[in-house]
C-alpha cells in the first residue's frame, strides 16, 4: 500500500474516534469521581443535558428542519437526520405505544462503545447515559417535556441497544405579558 | 448533501468536560493547576488511542521533523479540519506549533477578560499531541499560550528518552 493511502485511512479512522475516545475518558473520570454507578449515571444526564440545550441550535442551524407536526415526525428527525448528523448512525424507530407517545430507538450498533467493556463492579453503569441527557434537553428547548432511558444495553449483554423515549408534556414557552400564545412546534397525535 | 457534524458533536463535549472538571474545585492556583493537569491527561490518553489504531508501522517517519509534520498536517486535520498554519523549530528539540483561528477557542468571547480561561480550553489539546506523539515513540512535553485570541501556540520540547 502507498503511504499516502494508508493515511487516507487512517485519517478516517482517527477523526470517528475523537469523540468515542473523549467520550470514554469522561466516563474513566467520573468513575474515579463518584462512589456509585448511579451518581456517574445521574452526572452523566445533566452534562447530556447542558449539551442538548445547546446542541439543538447547531442541529436547528445544520439541518433546514421545520416544525414537526407530531411526536412521529419527531421521532422520524431524531433518528433519520439529527443520530445521522452527529454519530453517523440511523437508528430505527420502532415499538409506539397505542397512545402515540411513546416509540424506542434501536442502535444495532452505538459508536459510543467501540472496544469498552464494563468492568465487573460498574454492573449499574449506564455507560451512554449522556445520549439521554442530551435529547431531553434538546428537546425541551423545542417545548416538549420528555423522558428518556436506556431499555437495552449490548455493554450489558442485549442483543441491541433501546433507548425510550415517552412523551410527557408540552412546555409553555416564555412570552411577553399581552402576546397570544400559539401552539408551536410540536403536538402529540 | 449531508454533512457529518461529529466535529461540533466533540466541541459541545469538551466544553462540558471543561465544566465538569472546574465546577467542584474552589478557586486559587493550586485547584486550577489541578483542573489543567486532569484535562491535560484526559487529553494524553485520547492521543494515545487516536494513533493506537494506525498501522505500526516504524518505516512510517523518516525523523522527528517528519512525525512533528503528521501532527500539523494529517493529525491536526483529523482533530480540528484544519492543518496547523505555521510550524517553526530551533532543530534542537523545540517546536513551536501555530494555530491562527484554534477551533476550540472559537466560541470564546475575544475580550481580554476570557483570556485568563483560555488556558483551560488549550489543555486537553496539549495532552492530545502530547498522547500522539508519545505513540509515535516521541516523548514531549507541550504548553501553549495565547495572545491574541482565537490564535495559539502549542510548544513541543522533545524530551531525549
Amino acid at each position: 500500500m502507498s503511504r499516502q493511502s494508508n493515511r487516507t485511512t487512517d485519517s478516517k479512522k482517527m477523526n470517528a474516534e475523537l469523540f468515542t475516545l473523549t467520550y470514554g475518558a469522561l466516563v474513566t473520570q467520573l468513575c474515579k469521581d463518584y462512589e456509585n454507578d448511579e451518581e456517574v449515571n445521574k452526572q452523566l444526564d445533566k452534562m447530556g443535558y447542558n449539551i442538548g440545550v445547546r446542541l439543538i441550535e447547531d442541529f436547528l442551524a445544520r439541518s433546514s428542519v421545520g416544525r414537526c407536526q407530531d411526536f412521529r415526525e419527531t421521532a422520524d428527525v431524531i433518528a433519520k437526520v439529527a443520530f445521522k448528523m452527529y454519530l453517523g448512525i440511523t437508528p430505527s424507530v420502532t415499538n409506539w405505544s397505542p397512545a402515540g407517545d411513546e416509540f424506542s430507538l434501536i442502535l444495532e450498533s452505538n459508536p459510543l462503545v467501540d472496544f469498552v467493556e464494563l468492568p465487573d463492579n460498574h454492573s449499574s453503569l449506564v455507560y451512554s447515559n449522556l445520549l439521554c441527557g442530551v435529547l431531553r434537553g434538546a428537546l425541551e428547548m423545542v417545548q416538549m417535556a420528555v423522558e428518556v432511558k436506556f431499555s437495552q444495553d449490548t455493554l450489558r449483554g442485549d442483543n441491541v441497544t433501546e433507548i425510550r423515549m415517552k412523551f410527557i408534556k408540552r412546555m409553555e414557552e416564555n412570552l411577553p405579558a399581552g402576546d397570544e400564545v400559539h401552539s408551536r412546534i410540536c403536538v402529540p397525535c | 448533501l449531508f454533512v457529518m457534524a461529529d466535529e461540533a458533536l466533540f466541541q459541545f463535549l469538551h466544553n462540558e468536560v471543561i465544566q465538569y472538571i472546574y465546577k467542584s474545585s474552589e478557586h486559587g492556583e493550586m485547584e486550577n493547576g489541578r483542573c489543567i493537569t486532569k484535562l491535560e491527561n484526559m487529553g494524553f490518553r485520547v492521543g494515545q488511542g487516536l494513533i493506537e489504531r494506525f498501522t505500526k508501522d516504524t518505516a512510517r517517519f523518516k525523523d522527528e521533523l517528519d512525525v512533528m509534520k503528521f501532527i500539523c498536517k494529517d493529525f491536526w486535520t483529523c482533530v480540528f479540519k484544519k492543518q496547523i498554519d505555521n510550524l517553526r523549530t530551533n532543530h534542537q528539540g523545540i517546536y513551536v506549533l501555530q494555530d491562527n483561528k484554534f477551533r476550540l477557542l472559537t466560541q470564546l468571547s475575544a475580550g481580554k477578560q476570557y483570556l485568563e480561561h483560555a488556558p483551560k480550553y488549550l489543555a486537553f489539546t496539549c495532552g492530545l499531541v502530547r498522547g500522539g506523539l508519545s505513540n509515535l515513540g516521541v516523548k514531549s512535553i507541550v504548553t501553549a499560550e495565547v495572545s491574541v485570541m482565537p490564535a495559539c501556540k502549542f510548544q513541543v520540547m522533545i524530551q531525549k528518552m
